[in-house]
């Protein structure tokens, strides 16, 4: 255990990651082991994904090293962590769909024979025996493509597995496993422990964590909180290290007053992503959506909103059912959708901001049929004017403003429409603190005036301060609805990972 | 994505191994034997229509007629897979096959391969020029082989300044190359088959020649794997360009006599000829072959239209249906793929 005798395969200290004005990760430090499973926890956001692109080489660090048994070590591109021994399996499978399971294990280092031809039979050979190893069967000449998520999981842990890594990062390799599956993986992570490897290993799922992991680091806003072995530790105390935050004026929730039910979601389901789905949201109310990236909360607004299909349930806009799948009948009904990802669903980056502003009305501004300038810039400004937006020109393009200011176009060009309901994903992720801020104020502001808001945020401190009700989502069920004096950290944390606090004291 | 599905199935450990084997890859034989059936058929019925096509004759022209098109095809088949396209290919023929005569004129003495080796340069470093500038500048394939198909054309006139090589500015030997047989099939088409063996058994048996796949499947997904992906690429690219130059020597053989315009239009048709053989647009798909085998169906297209006193003005009309015909066999080739893997596969999605 003295890490003076021997220095571990790979550390890290002090690493700082900026992506833009967003600090992802500020001074983050870690020490993996060998022969120890390491667990890293945070919430959404936390910057644990950063870090193991930093540790796997995509990302380099702004400052502080990676140390190499011992050794100050850069990484310049994915190729130098994995020549130092590094394996990385990512939160979402980098699989050739094209190429065959055994080519996807063996890329760029396929076994060869004497006339440096790849040697197709003992690539198979090799490929079935990890598959031996890992329990499972599937053809090593197929495909990749039409693999399941879980499968395709399966074929990067085999990859990792033949790199005979000394050091393994697993980016919550079980959010797509079941438990036979998970359990063989844990199988295999203890065997590769016992045979000196170092592993960290990234979940939400708190048992697995607890039952794996010899260590757990806890990481916060992109910074290390505490490193301590896990027979030190229960639950609780990790859930309240994960949090532990004070929610101040960062969230001017105002009062308001809740009106008549305008939206009412009953037994949404789409099969494999999301189940019996039912939730009402008032005038003036703000209705959080929580849970773990992944838990189907975007799905559910998507599905709701008609850009996704979904297989059965109802949803009534003041009453009135909404068709499934059109999204033009429900912004007529009065629906808007600010969406997740705003520079690939929510803008035309190139685009003008006037253009982006007024994309929603181009019938109401134009006149037989023809745009007209006038009417689309005065309309641009008048909202810029509103929600307080800086910017050069109208016609610039929305690519030079800043997060939050795109943001706040994206938010013109829905509030536009004088919606009834408002869908908001994610609607300040990426955001500087100051616009954070001015983001919550207008959502505030907007139920005061009788909007009916629905928020997907990943941010705890952002949903427990915003929102009137915070329904929270685990692997695509509502595990629990929970009113704004009901709702704390841990509460909602233990509803977003599928525990109860009795379960896991 | 994470909520199991309905009626997940115990694990990936139940699936029984799938009697059919490989599915896919039977699929894609299948396409390739597809091309080639179709090349037999056609050969077939225009023989039994008048057997004067394949007569000796007839059968040197239809191999020297294919051979400038399949090595071109192969070379684009190399880019296409990488996920981009090469649309300098004709402008580059032409420039070789040009240079490829002024040596002679320039320099009589020269002998016969140095000059032919020159030819290939040429192509060489005209590729390996679009594959830096796709690469480097981070600019679509398309635009900057569109800008270099015009740039190696308008260099090609200021060259030539008007003029052309004729046949008796060539030494013999060259010449000989367009019209020597071996034991039936004319040299160039010979060499148009080797290369077309190399190149393919190189994309299936070497890592770099897989990796172009890689690339082509999942560019981000290879960049994480640590494959080397730019500089694939305009290896790639430089591969293409110098078989592109071995394009123009033959045609500067065959024929012997040669202007700034030959090649010109070509990279169309080597397009087309690659996607009807199965090189899927979109990248990772599809093998020499394939390619090579469309250029032979187009060719033989071109050459049986007329015995059937077809006008040809019909020849266009018909590679465009070909080519729309390939792409929705393609399609649903696919579709019928991905509703196999998935009931084959461990799970439903």
């Amino acid at each position: 255990m003295d890490p003076a005798e021997v220095p571990p395969p790979l550390a890290l200290v002090d690493v700082t990651k900026s992506f833009g004005s967003v600090r992802a990760l500020r001074g983050l430090s870690l020490e993996l082991r060998s022969g120890e499973i390491h667990a890293m926890v945070g919430e959404n956001g936390a910057g644990k994904s950063t870090l193991v692109k930093v540790i796997a080489g995509v990302h380099r660090p702004d400052g502080g090293q990676v140390l190499v048994d011992g050794r100050p070590t850069e990484f310049a591109a994915p190729v130098d962590a994995q020549r130092a021994g590094v394996a990385v399996i990512y939160q979402e499978p980098t699989l050739f769909p094209d190429l065959s399971v055994a080519e996807n294990i063996f890329v760029g280092r396929q076994p060869r024979t004497r006339l440096r031809t790849i040697d197709r039979g003992r690539m198979r050979r090799d490929t079935e025996e990890v598959f031996t190893r890992l329990g499972v069967h599937m053809d090593p000449d197929r495909p990749a493509r039409g693999l399941s998520i879980a499968d395709q999981q399966l074929v990067e842990i085999a990859k990792a597995l033949t790199r005979q890594a000394r050091v393994l990062v697993m980016d919550e390799p079980t959010a797509a496993l079941s438990g036979v599956e998970a359990e063989r993986l844990f199988t295999v992570a203890r065997t590769l422990r016992d045979s000196g490897a170092a592993l960290l290993f990234i979940s939400h799922r708190f048992d697995e964590v607890f039952s794996l992991c010899d260590r757990i680091t806890v990481v916060r806003d992109g910074a290390f909180v505490s490193c301590d072995p896990t027979t030190e530790l229960d639950v609780d105390t990790v859930v309240r290290r994960m949090v532990g935050r004070d929610v101040s004026s960062l969230y001017p929730k105002e009062d308001a007053e809740h009106g008549e039910t305008v939206l009412e979601v009953d037994g949404l389901t789409r099969h494999g992503v999301f189940a019996d789905v039912s939730f009402e949201v008032r005038a003036g109310e703000i209705v959080a959506l929580a849970g773990l990236v992944g838990a189907g909360r975007s799905e559910v607004i998507r599905a709701v909103f008609g850009v996704d299909r979904y297989d059965a349930g109802t949803v009534r806009v003041e009453g009135r059912p909404l068709p499934p799948g059109r999204p033009k009948a429900a912004m007529d009904a009065g629906v808007a959708l600010v969406p997740e990802d705003r520079r690939q669903q929510g803008l035309v980056m190139e685009s003008s901001i006037e253009r982006n502003a007024t994309a929603t009305r181009r019938g109401p501004l134009s006149r037989l049929g023809l745009l007209r300038r006038r009417t689309e810039r005065d309309s641009a400004r008048e909202w810029g004017e509103r929600l307080n937006l800086k910017f050069g020109g109208l016609t610039d393009s929305v690519s030079t403003l800043s997060g939050g200011n795109q943001q706040k176009v994206v938010l013109a060009k829905w509030l536009s429409t004088e919606p009834r309901v408002l869908f908001v994903d994610e609607p300040t992720r990426g955001i500087d603190v100051g616009t954070k801020a001015e983001v919550h104020r207008l959502l505030s502001t907007l139920a005061g005036q009788g909007l009916a808001i629905v928020m997907v945020s990943s941010e705890l401190p952002e949903v427990l301060g915003m929102a009137d009700r915070v329904l929270v989502m685990h692997e695509g069920r509502v595990t629990a609805e929970l009113d704004r004096d009901e709702a704390d950290e841990e509460s909602v944390m233990y509803a977003a990972t599928g525990q109860r606090p009795s379960e896991a004291a | 994505m994470n909520a199991p599905s309905a009626a997940p199935e115990a694990s990936t450990a139940g699936a029984p191994p799938r009697a059919e084997g490989r599915p896919a890859r039977g699929q894609r034989q299948f396409r390739e034997l597809g091309v080639l059936l179709a090349v037999a058929i056609l050969i077939f019925a225009t023989w039994l229509y008048n057997p004067g096509f394949l007569s000796s004759q007839g059968v040197h022209d239809l191999f020297l007629g294919a051979t400038v098109l399949s090595v071109l095809a192969v070379g684009q088949a190399l880019v296409l897979i990488t996920r981009n396209v090469d649309l300098s290919v004709g402008s580059v023929m032409g420039l070789s096959a040009f240079g490829t005569g002024i040596l002679f004129v320039t320099f009589p003495g020269l002998p016969v391969p140095v000059v032919m080796l020159a030819g290939v340069l040429i192509g060489l470093v005209c590729g390996l020029l679009n594959g830096l500038l796709v690469t480097t500048a981070r600019v679509p394939a398309l635009v900057v082989t569109l800008g270099t198909l015009y740039a190696y054309r308008g260099l090609n006139h200021w060259w030539a300044d008007g003029g052309q090589v004729n046949a008796h500015d060539m030494p013999d030997a060259f010449l000989l190359l367009g019209s020597f047989s071996v034991l039936g099939v004319p040299l160039p088409a010979a060499i148009a088959i080797a290369v077309v063996a190399a190149v393919g058994f190189y994309l299936a048996r070497y890592r770099s020649g897989r990796e172009l796949y890689a690339i082509g499947s999942n560019a981000d997904a290879a960049r994480l794997s640590g494959i080397p992906a730019a500089r694939r690429v305009a290896l790639a690219f430089a591969a293409n360009g110098a078989l592109a130059g071995l394009a123009g020597v033959l045609f500067a053989a065959r024929y012997g006599t040669v202007d700034s315009t030959v090649g010109t239009g070509m990279e169309l048709q080597v397009v087309a000829a690659a996607v009807v053989g199965g090189v899927a647009i979109a990248g990772g798909v599809g093998t020499v072959y394939g390619a090579a085998l469309g250029a032979v169906l187009l060719t033989t297209i071109t050459a049986a239209l007329p015995i059937w006193q077809i006008n040809q003005f019909w020849h266009q009309a018909v590679v465009g249906a070909l080519i729309l015909a390939a792409i929705g066999l393609d399609r649903l080739l696919a579709l019928r793929t991905a509703r196999k893997l998935r009931g084959g596969g461990a799970r439903g999605a």
